[in-house]
């Protein structure tokens, strides 16, 4: 892999025009809601609604007129040679359906589907359906889980630890000056994309279609070919126009896409499932609860000496991504400082909940909220700034980070901070709140300032990118424009955009010369899943390759000039004219440096990372104890800016999904399945929620991406909950360990545990009085 | 089953349907307009909203029977033509009001009902405009900007 040049073309680094603006601004965009087929049917599900149990017979009621509708069960996978499987990251892991005599693993598993004509007449008949179930116990807790009393998996319900260990730990806890411990709690957390999971499917002679929302086509199309035992060319995936997915349209379109399938195939016919708002919430994945607990010993100076964390996920009944999550989230929970000895254990739980999943950041913002929470704890404890206490350890270039990796980016974190602080008015805020303080004991509101330092892994964690080895293709097109050729999926981030960006730059024409291809499994080559804050930097960086690869071609035929400029249409003409198609292909290789040890979880674990100091200004009000946020600033260094309108609008909308997670998401568990699950229960941000959001982007090109382009999808995810969390403490003089932070969790800090007697009961668990447990 | 005339976007219609049936759902299945997206079904998110006789509504909440002899309003009619955008879809392009797009048929029709009511909106003002619409993708901090800002063109 060459290095990229930062340098300045046509495109790059300037803010074009979405490219599916117009349409979506018409109204014209067609979603999978706004697709309808030839004779197709509606589809429905019947869930399992019990959290465990063998499922021992299904009974279809007397009332409904069984012959008008099309009904699927596992017995219809096994009766066509097929294997009854979600394949995603193991082959066997999640069932299609679940079968009689099999178990029953969370209160949302799909048992039956159903297909008619009318959608109107679906849910009489999903009524109708009675399953009879023996029960069985279920671990409805984190808590007992770990306890392992009920095993749900495994032996002991361990779905996959992780370890890192650096330098000797215990050694630095015997001569620490200062020891510090909390746990810290997350809640899980809804995507919320406003366009729910949609899927139709169809047979096209003899292979297996499936078009919807989704981000990652080539996982459906692996799930496709494993439950209908089919290749490639039998099993087809096309993306539609998606309707956000921030992770969670990462892998539940797999199970989708094998249901309308199936359907499919019984019907003879196309089949449409849309999910509305409560199945989807209720079924599908959200973001992994966690619970951390970090022990810290330091220097009074405030260096930290050591860190030993231990980091549990809940990850539901099934394995699905939860060991990815995992590995993430363990790497990431030691943050962006040099600390001499660390020791981190990881471990995903299983549960009886529907299966944890992708969100937006993928266990980093959990850990990340834990660290950044305890050093503030730590740094009252010291007597130290917050600021002050990050300084003395950020990571320098040329520094190391927890797992041994030399960190190469030109990143100053003192600077960043700097800057962070200098946009925010801290200084001047700080003086302005210690005055409004003295002058009233016991003001209304009460206002606050935090901030978080933070990095976050560009691409797959470790090994990952050489495992998926993703292929890009750029092509000449018979008009004489080029097509970029892909599986990375446009879900509202830019993708289509930022790919013609590059490409046009490279080949060094206009964008008007650049089409991208809709991501189709039959057309494109596997550019591995849109996840990972990888599709700018890893895949924009094998469209930045196969377009030069394209160029030299016709460079070496004769039809280019070799020092630049020429015509490219009439070159690409003229090839295809003459010598035939005309086709360029780029995979994937690491950065020569790049070496990991996944056994000993020692090394690169990524490429580069992109770094960020986020600030918060908070207020609580003191009789309703609500917090809101008054002024955010959002600071990071995250390489080339290759399109500044849409690299802004991912910070601000990570930052509010951020802001979202520590203060009003609050997904409430009843029997193992979220009992709020409809968008009047479950709260997230409106227009008049979010502050002012202040976006400054440091750059420093990274070699290895294109146009010297890192990660940025993920990172606005890690810094806003610590951030105003750490704020809230600062309003309020005691630490909140928990998010999200509602009233109820606030008054219970306040006012003693319990006396909320609201759903914030057992927050007493996640409250630190001012003092830290635990001084050496 | 009941005949109903009124009017979509400057154009007569009529349509026989349930009364009761969700003027959303006569939008996108009976006219064939499918701007207008359903997001959550109760009156949440935004998604469906139109404008009815000059107020906007989320037109999951309406049903049609309420829309005899109505002057409706969808994201359809904005545009004034296939070649041009209406000064607020023109601000939501330039500044990055569109993300995914399942929000912006209604982001775009609160908006401009705002501003066909109040010419010189607050910040303050299109806050609580654009309040009951959700968008997921944004922050909102880009929707104001091309709200604020589509005066400036006009």
């Amino acid at each position: 892999m060459l290095p990229s040049r930062a340098m300045t073309g046509k495109a790059v680094g300037r803010s074009v025009p979405r490219r599916e603006a117009d349409a979506k601004l018409r109204g014209q965009a067609r979603y999978v809601g706004d697709v309808t087929m030839p004779g197709m049917l509606h589809g429905a599900t019947v869930r399992s609604q019990v959290a465990r149990g063998r499922l021992r017979a299904i009974h279809f009621g007397p009332e409904v007129r069984w012959d008008e509708y099309v009904v699927v069960t596992a017995a219809d996978i096994i009766a066509a040679g097929g294997v009854n499987t979600v394949a995603l990251i193991v082959d066997h892991d999640q069932p299609a359906l679940v079968g009689i005599g099999d178990i029953i693993a969370h209160r949302e598993e799909p048992v039956v589907l159903l297909a008619h004509p009318d959608p109107h007449a679906l849910e009489p008949a999903r009524r109708a359906i009675r399953l009879e179930v023996e029960p069985l116990p279920a671990v409805l807790t984190l808590d007992d889980a770990l306890a392992a009393r009920t095993v749900v998996y495994g032996e002991d319900n361990v779905i996959k630890s992780y370890g890192i260990d650096k330098g000797d730990v215990d050694a630095a806890f015997a001569a620490a000056e200062v020891v510090s411990e909390g746990v810290y709690e997350t809640g899980a957390q809804e995507q919320l994309y406003i366009e729910n999971n949609g899927m139709i499917g169809a047979l096209e002679g003899d292979v297996v279609t499936v078009w919807g929302s989704m981000q990652c086509p080539y996982y459906v199309q692996k799930g496709l070919m494993k439950c209908f035992g089919v290749g490639p060319e039998r099993a087809r995936v096309v993306q539609l126009e998606t309707g956000g997915g921030f992770g969670g349209k990462e892998e539940y379109p797999s199970i989708l896409g094998i249901h309308v399938a199936l359907l499919a195939r019984k019907a003879g016919r196309p089949v449409r499932i849309l999910y509305d708002r409560g199945e989807d919430m209720a079924a599908t994945t959200k973001r992994h609860p966690s619970r951390t607990r970090v022990r810290s010993a330091a220097r009074r100076d405030g260096t930290l000496t050591a860190l030993d964390i231990d980091f549990v996920l809940d990850g539901g009944a099934y394995a699905t991504l939860s060991q990815v999550v995992l590995s993430r989230g363990t790497i990431h929970a030691a943050g962006p400082y040099s600390v001499a000895n660390v020791r981190v254990r990881g471990r995903a739980m299983a549960t009886s909940t529907p299966p944890h999943g992708a969100f937006r950041g993928f266990g980093a913002p959990q850990s990340i909220f834990a660290l950044e929470r305890h050093l503030d704890e730590v740094a009252h404890k010291l007597g130290l700034t917050p600021e002050a206490l990050r300084r003395k350890n950020f990571v320098t270039k040329g520094g190391e980070l927890a797992t041994g990796q030399l960190v190469r980016d030109d990143i100053d974190l003192g600077a960043l901070l700097g800057s962070a602080l200098a946009l925010a008015d801290w200084e001047r805020k700080r003086t302005d709140i210690a005055a409004e303080r003295a002058r009233s004991g016991a003001p209304l509101r009460r206002r606050g300032l935090g901030l978080a330092t933070f990095l976050h892994g560009t691409g797959f964690t470790g090994s990952g990118e050489k495992y998926l080895a993703s292929v890009v293709g750029v092509e000449g097109m018979a008009d004489g424009r080029v097509r970029v050729l892909a599986s990375s999926t446009e879900i509202g981030q830019g993708t289509q955009t930022v790919f013609a960006q590059i490409a046009a730059d490279a080949l060094g024409v206009d964008m008007a010369d650049v089409e991208v291809a809709t991501p189709d499994t039959r057309d494109v080559p596997n550019s591995g899943p849109t996840v990972a804050s990888r599709t700018c930097t890893i895949v924009g960086k094998l469209v930045e390759t196969a377009a030069h690869t394209l160029r030299a071609r016709l460079v070496a035929a004769g039809l280019l000039p070799a020092d630049g400029g020429g015509d490219l249409r009439a070159a690409v003409q003229r090839h295809l004219a003459t010598l035939g198609p005309l086709r360029a292909l780029a995979q994937y290789e690491a950065p020569p440096y790049v070496k990991w040890d996944e056994g000993a979880f020692r090394g690169d674990a990524y490429g580069a990372y992109s770094w960020g100091v986020y600030v918060a200004e908070v207020e609580v009000d003191m009789l309703t104890y609500e917090a809101r946020v008054l002024d955010f600033v959002a600071a990071q260094e995250v390489g080339r800016v290759i399109h500044p309108v849409l690299a802004t609008g991912q910070i601000e909308g990570g930052v509010a999904q951020g802001i979202g997670w520590a203060l009003y998401e609050n997904v409430v568990w009843r029997d193992g399945v979220m009992s709020n699950n409809r968008m009047t229960d479950y709260i997230m941000p409106t227009s008049e929620d979010i502050p002012p959001i202040r976006v400054l982007f440091a750059e420093a090109p990274y070699p290895y991406g294109p146009f010297g382009a890192k990660g940025i999808g993920e990172l606005p995810m890690d810094g806003p909950a610590p951030a105003i969390l750490n704020a809230i403490e600062d309003a309020l003089g005691v630490s909140i360990r928990r998010i999200p932070a509602t009233p109820e969790v606030i008054m219970d800090a306040v006012e003693g545990a319990g006396a909320s007697n609201g759903d914030g009961a057992g927050a007493g668990a996640g409250v630190a009085g001012a003092g830290v447990a635990g001084a050496a | 089953m009941s005949k109903l005339e009124f009017s979509v976007n400057g154009r007569a219609c009529t349509v026989e349907v349930h009364p009761m049936k969700r003027l959303l759902d006569v939008v996108r299945d009976d006219l064939g307009l499918h701007g207008a997206k359903e997001g959550c079904g109760e009156g949440e998110c935004g998604a469906c909203a139109v404008e009815v006789d000059g107020r906007l509504v989320v037109s999951c909440l309406v049903p049609v029977g309420q829309c005899a002899g109505a002057r409706v309003r969808t994201v359809e009619g904005l545009a004034p033509d296939a070649a041009t955008l209406s000064k607020v879809q023109q601000a939501f392009l330039q500044y990055g009001g569109a993300q995914c797009g399942i929000c912006t048929p209604g982001m775009l029709m609160a908006a401009t009902a705002l501003l066909d009511k109040v010419p010189r909106p607050s910040e303050a003002d299109v806050r609580t405009a654009l309040a009951g619409n959700l968008c997921r993708c944004t922050g909102y901090m880009k929707i104001f900007e091309a709200v604020v800002r589509a005066l400036e063109s006009a």
